[in-house]
């Protein structure tokens, strides 16, 4: 196999081959992922803790061998290579700043390997500082520093270098939630501002949604789907996206009439609910998925005459969240609660607990995917 | 006196009575014992006799000086040795090998330090396990004798410290995170350059402390190089004990007591000096 002469088409900053890794005991963290990552952009891998994400991220920057499979950077492979050699830097989960130097120490590190000249480190260290906007800074312990400048130095220690492939492994989680909402718009900011390839791995939906330009979504050693942020949140591939991604009513039940794409589904709580799925046949377990914004939320029944899905019931609670406001609906039917969000217009601003209304949603936004059982 | 300071003083008094007795005293007593001369039987006066003698005679100044510069050897020598073992053990190691492999420092020093030196001198005699072996290999013709000089004393001090510098450096380095270490990789550092930049550097109150103890270890040791040195090593204790219990000098061995005790504080507040840690930081962090 020769991997610099026999790819055509656009050479991607970062292209993964069918990986596989196992683990002692015949674990198999990651079980056959391939994807390609375009140069500039930013790529997130989301998925559950466990799911095997950060055994990719740890194969990539080189700590760990892949059992099968081929990495490629800048289309050359890198398999064989240490990680002091490779053209990946990571930002650490917990960032791993080098307690025992001050900040130009822990930027000018790596720069101290590759044999730079002190005066060149030093201009380099001050220019990287200031497009992470910490100037004058250097002389400073990094105990001294708080959550976000923290988390500016360490990807100031990796940018200086100048990457190809920059990964950061939920280097967020740490930070307390005001800060992480904030570190967010400015990753994606110095993301564009330094025009490199990141590759982000993270547990948190809102971050990869925020921030990616793909992301690809990972359960048990696979990947689900690959898109973009719209992409797996409106048109999910599998049911693991469709409940991991977003906040999304679940029913089980059975296909009891098909036509086309559209389905009736009898669900097992005794709704007669219609949806769309691909692939399925009169009497198959199905999933079905509704998000709560998809469902429009009348104190009349003409409200939603329109709607595939018609369903009538009490408020049980009301969840007061600002702009993501929900009501919790018990249906008549089936005794089961269904989450709905709020109008923004305010026009059910009176609404009560206890009052009575009316649900509605229509079939296309009500995906249905084969339910393999527990 | 109010009950809260009566209980005050209470709590204090086992502190202050350890200290007094044991501490105070004794050295004060000492001090002034090796501050007088004998003038005449059951006669004293006050003098500085004893120190003159200590810096005019050679053998004493020359044996005061091979203790303190083969405990520094000897000090030295463990840390080499100790250095990888509590890097393996910290960070290598996993798990029950981890327990394990530190059990096995351990075991050693359930048994008293007189067995163990012995042990030394059944291994090293001329017709010692070592001994035996070689001559049955072929290797050498007539039994060898292995005991008795400055190596076999060094091998029986490096062992009898090991544990002690072993202890504070693994608690050190388990206290390094792993991310650190692969962070020094990831930025293109080597292994010595991680090693001198990031783990020496954060293992140094561990490495400092363990010096500490071992060094003091050493220099007071008495045992191992009474049985395992030679005729020509002659450590200060032995001079110290020869004063006090042979020839019932008190008033010389005190002074070479009070001798070793201002070599051992100005050779460790050298190191602190040189390696840039206090006192609070090393044996702080160690305990």
């Amino acid at each position: 196999m020769n991997a610099t002469n026999g790819v055509s088409g656009p050479v991607h900053d970062l292209e993964c081959r069918d990986l596989v890794r196992h683990f002692d005991g015949g674990v198999k963290a990651v079980d056959g992922v391939g994807f390609s990552v375009p140069a500039g952009s930013f790529f997130s891998i989301l998925g559950p803790s466990g799911c095997g994400k950060t055994t990719i991220m740890r194969m990539i920057a080189g700590f760990l061998e892949p059992t099968r499979g081929d990495i490629l950077i800048r289309g050359r492979s890198v398999l064989g290579v240490a990680p002091n050699r490779r053209p990946v830097n990571m930002v650490f989960q917990h960032l791993a700043l080098f307690p025992m130097m001050d900040v130009a120490g822990n930027v000018g590190y790596g720069l101290r390997r590759q044999g730079v000249a002190k005066a060149e480190i030093r201009r380099r260290t001050g220019e990287i500082l200031e497009r992470v906007q910490l100037p004058d800074i250097g002389s400073r312990k990094v105990s001294e520093l708080s959550g976000g400048q923290r988390q500016r130095v360490a990807i100031a220690r990796a940018m200086v270098l100048e990457p190809d492939v920059l990964l950061l492994d939920e280097p967020l989680g740490a930070l307390d939630l005001k800060l992480r909402e904030r570190m967010k718009v400015e990753l994606k900011a110095l993301q564009a501002e330094f025009d490199t390839t990141f590759v982000y791995i993270t547990h948190d939906q809102g971050e990869a949604l925020v921030m990616s330009d793909a992301i690809a979504v990972m359960n048990a050693g696979r990947f689900e789907q690959v898109g973009t942020g719209p992409e797996l949140y409106h048109r999910p591939a599998t049911a693991f996206v469709a409940g991991f991604v977003g906040e999304a009513n679940r029913w089980k039940g059975r296909v009891t009439g098909v036509d086309g794409a559209d389905l009736e589904v009898a669900s097992a709580d005794g709704l007669v609910l219609r949806g769309r799925g691909d692939g399925l046949r009169r009497g198959d377990p199905v999933e079905i998925f509704v998000r709560p914004e998809a469902i429009e939320l009348s104190a009349d029944a003409e409200g939603v005459a329109r709607s595939a899905n018609r369903v009538s019931g009490r408020v049980a609670a009301l969840l007061f969240n600002g702009a993501a406001s929900r009501a919790l609906v018990r249906d008549e039917a089936s005794g089961g609660e269904i989450d709905v969000a709020l109008p923004q217009s305010g026009t059910l601003a009176g609404l009560e607990r206890g009052a009575r209304v009316h649900l509605g949603w229509d079939a296309e936004r009500a995906p249905c995917f084969g339910d393999p059982g527990p | 006196m109010s009950a809260h300071r009566l209980g005050f003083f209470l709590l204090l008094a086992p502190l202050a009575l350890w200290l007094g007795l044991l501490f105070v005293l004794p050295h004060v007593d000492m001090a002034l014992v090796s501050l007088r001369a004998r003038t005449g039987p059951g006669e004293y006066a006050p003098s500085l006799d004893n120190y003159a003698a200590f810096l005019t005679e050679p053998l004493y100044l020359v044996a005061f000086a091979r203790t303190a510069i083969f405990s520094i050897i000897a000090t030295a020598l463990t840390l080499v040795i100790a250095f990888p073992v509590s890097h393996y053990i910290a960070k290598v190691a996993k798990g029950r090998s981890q327990a394990a492999l530190f059990l096995l420092c351990l075991v050693p020093f359930w048994v008293s330090e007189l067995v163990r030196t012995f042990g030394w001198i059944i291994l090293l005699r001329e017709t010692g396990v070592i001994s035996g072996l070689l001559q049955w290999a072929g290797l050498v013709e007539r039994p060898i004798e292995m005991l008795y000089n400055d190596a076999a004393m060094m091998l029986g001090l490096v062992y009898t410290s090991m544990l002690f510098m072993v202890v504070p450096l693994v608690s050190t380095l388990e206290s390094l995170d792993d991310e650190v270490i692969e962070a020094g990789f990831d930025l293109g550092g080597t292994r010595a350059s991680v090693l001198r930049e990031i783990v020496i550097p954060h293992a140094m109150p561990g490495i400092v402390s363990g010096c500490i103890v071992v060094f003091m270890l050493s220099l007071g040791n008495y045992l191992t190089p009474t049985m395992l040195g030679g005729k020509d090593s002659l450590w200060f204790t032995e001079l110290i004990y020869s004063q006090f219990i042979v020839r019932f000098n008190w008033e010389l061995g005190a002074a070479f007591g009070f001798c070793l005790l201002a070599a051992s504080s100005l050779i460790v507040w050298t190191m602190l000096r040189l390696t840039g840690q206090t006192l609070e930081g090393t044996v702080g962090e160690g305990a």
